[in-house]
């Protein structure tokens, strides 16, 4: 019962969300600051995992090709884009992604909340979940696609630093011809479904758990853990949902 | 003018406000006081529409707002300021950005335009050259003149304010009654004031409903709420000990 009521209230509020905006340019206005808030702001933080991650995995494939004769050592290169390419970089930056930006939107919008600044904003005759949640959606949605290849790319540039830096590892230019090996475009289209299905989930959650706050710091601070808990157990459902439809 | 027509309301089988008749005059300060828990609050989001009676009317000068679809709820919502108890304002804009929201979301007004009326607002409400300060680095009583002067930044007919003394020193409470009070004659607005500051029932109650666990218990003006010999106003009223000796002193 519990969930169906979770269920309707979230599908009311996405009909207010996409519902049309008071006035256009200052939509557009707000969803640059969001596109700059989740953009720009989530750089570094993608730079530092991807780099470790392309390094660590490239390391833990070397090892294992190192205990067998029968595989080329290009597959260092190829495992390591694929393993990126297919699940590291659209799964695992989005999972950090909703700690990162999830929380923050659930703290931002369950304060706007408890502090009246949503009720003010529906006063005025604003509405409120438009006004708030439709630009960071739009935001996330079309940001994280880029943040996702930003990642691939570090995560790869993390491999072959890996490989230039360890001498029991194959040569970076091995690494190289095993990054080029047998390409298919349809992964990257695989993987860049991904984030957008996955911003989706995130700003929504997180902005419907912001949105119904009620009470004071502490159920802020509620909002913020649900709907980075909800949001990473939704993402996981639905990484196993796009494989299953776009790769099996 | 606002008609409250049998208002109720309940939450979860707990009847909150049992029939709630009355009506807040134009060009005069409407109070609406009561202990802490009576259901003030609870009445004022159903008249502003933040909640829904449960049954009854709330009548925005002869346009029924409980029966109006929300598109034109829309049209009288933009008629309508709210001073909020913790002022809301938005803290992510500066001082002027906030009493310019609504006329961004709402006019066509030029930047230029937008900016002279909200610096006109502000002049009002006595606070210049803090136009490019954040909410945060306001002080409480400043926090309410930048929420007065955005409630009225679009020439509101109803103007409501919660609370508006809440957290104030009580000479910073006076300057916020008397400028409810100016601002009220001075747009011939219907303003609304949730309060239980009795400083606030004496200096500025035109028009004043006192509510007792949810039902109207009794209404009148300030002139006649110090001579009206109702217990539970007489409870509410004299509960200080200010209070108490001032009405000794002056003989009852």
């Amino acid at each position: 019962m519990n969930v169906f009521f979770h269920i309707g209230r979230f599908y009311l509020l996405l009909k207010r969300v996409v519902g049309r905006p008071e006035k256009l340019s200052i939509y557009w206005q707000q969803y640059m600051i969001e596109c700059g808030k989740v953009g720009i702001g989530s750089l570094l933080i993608v730079l530092i995992i991807s780099m470790f991650m392309g390094a660590v995995i490239t390391m833990q494939t070397g090892a294992m090709i190192a205990e067998s004769a029968w595989i080329p050592s290009y597959t260092l290169g190829y495992t390591t884009r694929q393993s990126t390419i297919l699940e590291f970089s659209p799964t695992i930056i989005c999972l950090i992604l909703a700690g990162k930006v999830g929380s923050n939107i659930a703290g931002e919008i369950g304060t706007m909340r408890v502090t009246e600044q949503i009720d003010a904003l529906d006063i005025m005759g604003v509405n409120s979940a438009s006004y708030l949640i439709g630009p960071k959606m739009l935001a996330t949605m079309t940001m994280f696609p880029f943040l996702v290849i930003y990642s691939m790319l570090l995560s790869m540039y993390g491999g072959y630093l890996a490989c230039e830096l360890i001498d029991k590892l194959p040569s970076p230019e091995v690494y190289v011809e095993g990054i080029r090996y047998y390409f298919e475009g349809y992964t990257i289209k695989y993987a860049l479904v991904k984030p957008v299905v996955f911003g989706f989930i995130i700003s929504m959650v997180s902005s419907y758990y912001g949105y119904f706050t009620k009470g004071g710091a502490l159920d802020v601070g509620k909002a913020s853990t649900n709907a980075v808990v909800t949001s990473s157990i939704l993402i996981l459902v639905f990484n196993l949902i796009i494989t299953q439809l776009m790769l099996i | 003018m606002i008609e409250l027509k049998n208002i109720n309301k309940s939450f979860v089988g707990t009847q909150i406000l049992h029939d709630i008749n009355f009506t807040f005059e134009t060009g005069k300060t409407n109070l609406i006081i009561g202990q802490s828990g009576s259901g003030k609050s609870v009445l004022t989001k159903c008249i502003v529409g933040l909640h829904e009676p449960d049954s009854g009317s709330v009548i925005y000068d002869g346009r029924n707002f409980t029966q109006l679809k929300n598109k034109k709820r829309k049209d009288i919502r933009k008629e309508i300021g709210m001073l909020f108890q913790g002022s809301a304002l938005f803290d992510f804009l500066t001082v002027e950005q906030n009493v310019m929201f609504p006329l961004t979301m709402f006019t066509k007004m030029s930047r230029e335009e937008m900016r002279d009326r909200a610096n006109f607002c502000l002049k009002r409400v006595e606070l210049e050259n803090k136009n490019h300060l954040y909410p945060a680095e306001t002080s409480g009583g400043m926090q309410k003149r930048i929420a007065i002067a955005r409630a009225i930044a679009m020439n509101p007919k109803y103007l409501f304010c919660d609370e508006p003394n809440s957290g104030l020193d009580p000479r910073t409470s006076i300057v916020i009654d008397n400028l409810i009070r100016e601002i009220t004659y001075e747009y011939n607005m219907t303003t609304v004031v949730i309060t239980h500051d009795m400083n606030s029932v004496i200096e500025i109650g035109d028009n004043i409903m006192f509510i007792y666990q949810g039902h109207k218990e009794w209404e009148g003006n300030n002139k006649e709420i110090i001579k009206t010999d109702n217990p539970r106003i007489l409870e509410f009223v004299y509960a200080s000990s200010f209070m108490k000796t001032l009405k000794d002193k002056l003989g009852g």
